[in-house]
């Protein structure tokens, strides 16, 4: 969290580099104040890293209490407030901000050829909003924890806990509203910022995706914020409205939160899918089949997404016939997130592929999302939702989704753009080792969960019967090689920084406005505002060299 | 870049472009609004569908002579605020000034009939959580889950009154300081989209809370 270790190299004497946005001054308060959306996408960065190894310590700590039947190296009270900690800080204050605030805040405006967001002083804000709730979390972990799970439900949460509840829900609430002005930030910045010629139909599709990533933020965030708010009061002043001694309803809590988090969910995957799009066209070569269908499913999703909450609440006291419609609705938004697979799948389809670290994160990314999405059906069909409710073959699938699919894609994002954010370029090799270590650690954490959680092992437990003994073995060795997989990327990223080979302005010979200026950008990215005249990713596979626009 | 005015911002190339941004950013930030209240709505919605008659009861101790005064107050708050904008738009400083200021006064009158009315309830043991919560007619737990609602409903409404106040004064102040001109009036017109949504919840509050049950 240093802002002073962000400072780029020191400049080589014989080559003379242009002034840009790292270079432009070197001070503390320079970062601390700025409002270039570049540099706020860095702050970011550091940030959410911070929350990423807290969430993941709590995570090992989980999975070692694991690999003995009986437990023993934790208490029962702190395994519950270990997986509190970690659902909550890897879902508001690392995934939902991951790609948007980081990869989004740094690459928009330049890929629509603007020199900096609509609002940069509220981009600014939202960066301290985002440190606020994470200070009130913090405060929450530090003064004893919490022990309801990341979902908070009631009456646990209002009325029986006695951990600190309303500090960590003040954190999720204000960490809210930095979502929110983002998504803000980006539909304002979408809509009006577009240089002379970006058309919607040539805006690349990780704009599309971030777009619809947008709606969700700013229609779903403010009914968790509310939710919330009623929770602090009802455990506050008791003031009823989840309290069945009031005449109050828990499983409205349920609904309303719901309401939220699966649309959030999707916040949580659609930029994912977004840095997808823009991988598998450059690295085949080829333009990226079916361009509309992958746009609009994006919007598909943002849609639907909102329509599905009540396929978590099948064994809840919801109607039957409420969770017919949801498990239908359920399988319907499972369709674009399958188009946008096969359009993938048909850009590769006589591509010139190469197998540059993007790519395999890429590739990771369809395989894993895959099997997640697949799994997201059985969950959907109402029979065997019965069976597999609150066991580990939840957790497994959205942990493919989450982390097969969104930590892959933040991941391939990162190291795609990587050059254009530093100007440097990272170790090749090593960068591939990193992403097939992350795909196999991935698969042994847990595929052997799909399995625990389809033979009876629940979620949450942290005793089981010693049969189950072998799955989680496995699982926590693969999460020890998934922690290998994590931890090189930082270590080479790092000494890129000083010693990586200088990148040029467009590397990877990709499309795009934001390669057609300086690695790294020059403060207001452009020097005259471009004008687009071609298609999206314009590419052919007999091309060798794309003129570099240096 | 060179005929850029001093009032467009650097990431911007046209005041135009600066104006639809700022207000297409009100706008996206009163549809987050709409979603911040609705979940109140919501919880209003099946808790009422759960306990009518109660709740029509409760509604009866609401003082809905005070509560319509407040909603002519609001309305006409909201004229106040539009023709503020007109004179931002004319470029007129001292009617612009003027009408700000009246828009906040009206505000400010909205919150004193609101005090009045708190302090109503609480005389009448209404407040829950205060001084022995008393009910007849109905059932006295869900007329207290209707007075929690109430109370968190138009104390939020009041908390939106109370930040819209402060705004409208800030832009009375900067008109009066010639911020603004016929080109740039962007910050007085995002702040009349957020008035007149504020004025909108109550519009909504109103016949919802006081008017239940009323025939």
């Amino acid at each position: 969290m240093n802002a002073v270790e962000l400072a780029p190299p020191a400049p080589v004497p014989l080559v003379e580099e242009p002034e840009n946005y790292l270079s432009v001054s070197h001070t503390v308060a320079s970062w601390l104040l700025t409002t270039d959306h570049k540099r706020i996408g860095i702050l970011y960065l550091y940030s959410i890293l911070f929350f990423f190894v807290i969430a993941s310590f709590a995570a090992a700590t989980m999975r070692l209490e694991l690999l003995n039947p009986q437990g023993g190296l934790v208490l029962s009270e702190t395994y519950n407030k270990l997986f509190t900690i970690h659902g909550v800080l890897m879902v508001w204050f690392f995934l939902i901000p991951s790609i948007p605030a980081v990869l989004g805040n740094f690459i928009i405006p330049m890929m629509i050829g603007a020199r900096d967001v609509a609002f940069p002083k509220l981009n600014l804000m939202s960066w301290y909003i985002f440190i606020g709730g994470g200070l009130f979390a913090l405060y929450s972990i530090v003064s004893g924890g919490v022990d309801t799970g990341w979902t908070f439900y009631t009456p646990f949460s209002s009325t029986y806990s006695n951990t600190h509840v309303i500090a960590m829900a003040a954190g999720v609430f204000v960490a809210g509203f930095s979502t929110i002005i983002t998504g803000l930030n980006f539909i304002v910045t979408i809509h009006k910022m577009r240089a002379p010629g970006m058309t919607w139909f040539r805006l690349p599709l990780f704009i599309w995706s971030l777009y619809s990533t947008s709606v969700i933020m700013v229609l779903a965030t403010p009914v968790l914020a509310i939710t919330l708010a009623l929770l602090s009061l009802e455990r506050f002043w008791g003031i009823g409205i989840f309290d069945p001694k009031l005449g109050g309803d828990p499983v409205l809590f349920q609904h309303l939160f719901w309401f939220y988090s699966h649309p959030a969910v999707y916040i949580m995957i659609l930029p994912g899918m977004g840095v997808i799009s823009e991988i598998i066209p450059c690295f085949a070569r080829k333009k990226i089949f079916g361009y509309h269908f992958v746009a609009f499913s994006s919007v598909a999703i943002a849609v639907l997404g909102f329509l599905v909450w009540g396929h978590h609440m099948f064994v809840s006291s919801q109607s039957v016939y409420a969770g017919l419609i949801f498990s239908l609705l359920s399988f319907i938004v499972s369709v674009p997130s399958a188009i946008k697979v096969f359009n993938w799948t048909a850009t590769l389809y006589k591509g010139s592929i190469s197998f540059d670290t993007p790519m395999l994160y890429a590739f990771g990314f369809i395989g894993l999302f895959t099997i997640g999405g697949l799994t997201g059906l059985f969950l959907a069909c109402l029979g065997a939702d019965v069976h597999l409710h609150d066991t580990y073959f939840v957790v497994a699938h959205f942990h493919y989704i989450m982390v097969g699919g969104m930590v892959m894609a933040f991941m391939g994002g990162l190291h795609y753009w990587w050059p254009k954010i530093t100007g440097r370029m990272y170790p090749e090799l090593m960068g591939r080792l990193a992403a097939l270590i992350t795909f196999i650690g991935f698969n042994f954490t847990f595929f052997p969960q799909f399995l625990l959680g389809y033979l009876g092992m629940p979620r949450r437990y942290h005793t089981y019967p010693p049969e189950f003994q072998i799955f989680h073995v496995l699982s926590t060795a693969g999460a020890s090689i998934l922690g290998v997989g994590y931890a090189l990327p930082v270590i080479y990223f790092l000494y890129s920084l000083r010693n990586g080979k200088r990148a040029g302005a467009n590397p990877w010979n990709a499309t795009g406005l934001e390669w057609q200026t300086p690695s790294p950008p020059p403060k207001d990215n452009f020097a005259r505002v471009p004008v687009v005249k071609r298609e999206p990713y314009d590419y052919s596979p007999f091309e060798k060299e794309r003129t570099q626009n240096v | 870049m060179s005929e850029k005015s001093a009032a467009v911002a650097h990431q911007f190339e046209t005041i135009e472009q600066q104006r639809e941004a700022a207000t297409l950013g009100m706008w996206v930030f009163l549809a987050t609004e709409v979603l911040f209240f609705g979940g109140l709505f919501m919880g209003y919605t099946y808790t009422r569908w759960s306990y009518p008659y109660t709740f029509e009861q409760a509604s009866h101790h609401l003082d809905a002579t005070i509560g319509g005064i407040n909603t002519a107050v609001l309305l006409l708050s909201s004229l106040m605020m539009a023709l503020a904008v007109k004179s931002a738009q004319l470029g007129k400083r001292k009617p612009l000034v003027t009408y700000l200021l009246l828009t906040a006064l009206l505000g400010m009158v909205f919150l004193g009939f609101k005090a009045l009315e708190y302090h109503e309830d609480y005389v009448d043991h209404i407040v829950p959580g205060i001084r022995g919560f008393n009910f007849e007619g109905g059932s006295p737990r869900h007329a207290e889950l209707f007075f929690w609602i109430y109370f968190a409903m138009t104390g939020l409404h009041a908390i939106h009154v109370t930040a819209g106040i402060i705004v409208i004064t800030v832009m009375a102040v900067l008109a009066w300081r010639r911020s603004f001109s016929s080109e740039h009036f962007m910050s007085v017109e995002v702040t009349g989209l957020y008035w007149h949504f504020v004025d909108i919840v109550w519009v909504f509050l109103f016949p919802l809370l006081y008017l239940a049950g009323h025939r």
